[in-house]
């Protein structure tokens, strides 16, 4: 179980709102999942289920400044960097009133006000955004950092190295966060990347990485913080990967044939919501009435959320020609 | 004053970033090798590393630093070597500049210009001639510039580094060494208008590129056997100048369309669809089409010379529809 060197650095407050954000994001998730089998939600939708430390812990080390580019697997980073889940759910709906209006939907969430600046459904395709972002924070002295989270199948994507390699050229304050949950869709790591360690995928490149179990909140924190903190002292890109397993399916479609129930099991064991609740009761941070009252919260704002969304106007028709160009 | 297509792009991106400190280009061998058309030319020395970058070979990757740091409030300005090596950064334009305007509900505005260069005539063979224009004119969220003169090239590049869109500006390898003449100070030519190169009254030669010098061409041969052409320069085709088309149609009512690349799909498609739905009544024959051989482009120059329209070309469609 986590460190208590980890924990005893943070104060209760902000252990329990860890616990909170990743209770937050699961049943947002589940609710998710019953709404799309309503027929509420169309399109891919791609759960966080069992990824939820990897975003909290990621998002809670981050600065509000620090820019969020992330892959389709987006609702977990929407929702820790605070965005209205009624707002996120909506955009599930496709409602005017979504994160993007109704214009993105499950994949492409975005809330540039809160620094997401995007979840992006081409495999590994933001990765050079990202980079961009980067290059602009230097170029005009800001002290911003790009984290670009991206799934252990998009490592494979020559552009990921294109833009790796130009990051660690011009030594720009990106880091390169790679969730490996083991597979892309129904491919596993071993029979997708040739490599053994996917974090020693930047040596070549002059890109130092480290790695983190993905399950324990506040060993991605720590770990992010400490990343974060390298890259943005100047000194050039690092990578992050943390380990963990999506429990649902790669979308609703997915029948799972390509993984065991036992594999599937042992991860489920470790859950990082579970695993955390229960560390923080042993430590007497958190009692079972709170923990109830946590979960009573928790179901309401999802409950209302799904009411947000469900009592939004669809967009307009004109809305189809919105945006298209800048005037 | 009196210069080059190459030196009036030259000007304009000079003057541009010395007028807004947010422009800077990227490009392979833009800075200390001076541009694989010279276009570049010793901009490094006066602007240093931080506005003239060289980059890796990594078109799809430079494409998306550069959409990200127009995210990031920037102003790139990317050169593709050729458009030819734009097909490894399509998918960063089509589906990351094109569309995060609308995608993310007007939240991310991408204020990139990607100049680069198309079109056959050196012998470069089949992977090194092509003319793609079209096929970014298809794609709704970018806009598409494609100067046939020196005056227009500056214009136009100052109205697409203005736009607040993604713009892609390209250029022609034959026109470099076209000369005309450009006024010193910086001016703006609007993306979407069109350009009457020569007025006539018995066919409209509808062209953008190059192949406005071959349909003015064309059309000072015809002026000999008394046929008085109006030669039109689309000058960009994406937002493209139907209005001025169709006028020009219904006052000539015949009309030629010619484009230097693959017929099938071509962007005189396009035009010669919009006269036949929109301006069907002005019409007194078929609108005729002049385009590229549909093979990929030879080596050998006597049938590259084969493949690419020539002024012949557009006289014998003109003959046609007469
Ligand atoms: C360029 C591209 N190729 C293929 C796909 C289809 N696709 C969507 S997600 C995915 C798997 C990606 O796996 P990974 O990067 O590990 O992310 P995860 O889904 O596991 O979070 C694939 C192949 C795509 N969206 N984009
Ligand atoms: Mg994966």
């Amino acid at each position: 179980m986590a460190d208590m060197a980890l924990a005893e650095r943070l104060d209760k407050a902000l252990l329990v709102d860890l616990l909170r954000q990743m209770l937050l994001i699961r049943r947002f998730e589940e609710k998710a999942a019953e709404m799309y089998a309503r027929g509420h939600i169309g399109g891919f939708l791609h759960l966080y289920i069992g990824e939820e430390a990897v975003a909290v812990g990621a998002v809670s080390a981050m600065q509000p400044q620090d820019y969020i580019v992330s892959h389709y697997r987006d609702h977990g980073y929407a929702l820790a960097r605070g965005s209205p889940p009624g707002r996120v759910m909506a955009e599930l709906f496709g409602k005017a009133t979504g994160l993007s209006r109704g214009k993105g939907g499950s994949m492409h969430l975005f809330d540039v006000p809160r620094g997401m600046w995007g979840g992006y459904a081409i495999v590994a395709g933001h990765v050079p955004l990202a980079v961009g972002l980067a290059l602009a924070s230097k170029r005009k002295g800001e002290n911003r950092v790009a984290v670009c989270f991206l799934g252990d199948g998009a490592i494979n994507q020559g552009v990921f190295f294109e833009a790796m390699n130009m990051a660690s050229l011009w030594k720009l304050p990106v880091l390169f966060f790679i969730e490996n949950n083991g597979y892309g869709m129904g491919t596993a790591v071993e029979r997708a990347f040739a490599g053994k360690d996917i974090y020693r995928i930047g040596q070549g490149h002059n890109v130092p990485g480290q790695q983190v179990d993905g399950m324990q909140v506040l060993e991605v924190r720590e770990a992010t913080a400490t990343a974060l903190e390298q890259v943005r002292s100047g000194g050039g890109p690092r990578i992050l990967e943390a380990l963990t397993f999506r429990f649902r399916g790669h979308s609703m479609a997915d029948p799972e044939l390509y993984r065991s129930k036992d594999e599937a099991a042992r991860w489920m064991e470790r859950d990082p919501i579970v695993t955390y609740r229960r560390y923080l009761g042993e430590q007497d941070m958190l009692s079972q009435e709170e923990t109830d009252a946590l979960e009573r919260e928790v179901g309401a704002t999802v409950d209302e959320a799904v009411r947000f969304a469900q009592e939004s106007p669809d967009p307009e028709p004109e809305a189809l020609y919105q945006n298209v160009y800048l005037d | 004053m009196n210069m080059t297509y190459r030196e009036a792009i030259s000007q304009a991106l000079r003057q541009a970033i010395t007028r807004d400190e947010r422009i800077f280009l990227m490009g392979e061998d833009i800075g200390r090798y001076g541009g694989s058309y010279a276009v570049t030319k010793g901009l490094l020395a006066d602007f240093g590393e931080e506005r003239i970058m060289d980059t890796p070979i990594s078109e799809a990757g430079v494409v998306g630093v550069a959409i990200g740091a127009a995210m990031g409030g920037l102003r790139p300005v990317v050169e593709l070597m050729t458009i030819n090596f734009a097909l490894l950064a399509m998918d960063q334009i089509v589906n990351h500049a094109a569309k995060l305007l609308c995608m993310s509900g007007g939240q991310i505005t991408i204020p990139l210009v990607v100049r680069t260069v198309g079109g056959a005539g050196r012998q470069l063979a089949a992977t090194h001639s092509q003319s793609f224009e079209g096929w970014f004119a298809h794609v709704p969220g970018i806009k598409v510039a494609t100067p046939a003169s020196p005056y227009d090239a500056k214009g136009l590049l100052r109205a697409a580094l203005d736009d607040p869109n993604p713009v892609i500006f390209i250029e022609h390898s034959l026109l470099y060494g076209l000369a005309g003449d450009v006024p010193e100070e910086e001016y703006s030519v609007p993306l979407g208008k069109a350009d009457v190169k020569r007025t006539g009254t018995d066919v409209t030669i509808v062209a953008y590129s190059r192949m406005v010098q071959v349909a003015l061409e064309a059309a000072a041969l015809l002026e000999k056997e008394g046929v008085n052409a109006e030669v039109m320069d689309l000058r960009s085709l994406r937002p493209w100048d139907k209005e001025t088309v169709l006028a020009s149609v219904k006052k000539t009512t015949r009309a030629v369309i010619a484009e230097e690349g693959w017929r099938t799909g071509g962007f005189g498609a396009e035009v010669a669809s919009t006269i036949a739905s929109e301006g069907f009544d002005y019409l007194d024959a078929p609108v005729q089409r002049v385009a590229g051989v549909e093979a990929p482009m030879p080596y050998n120059k006597a049938l590259e010379q084969a493949a690419i329209p020539k002024a012949s070309d557009i006289i014998a469609a003109v003959r046609a529809v007469l």
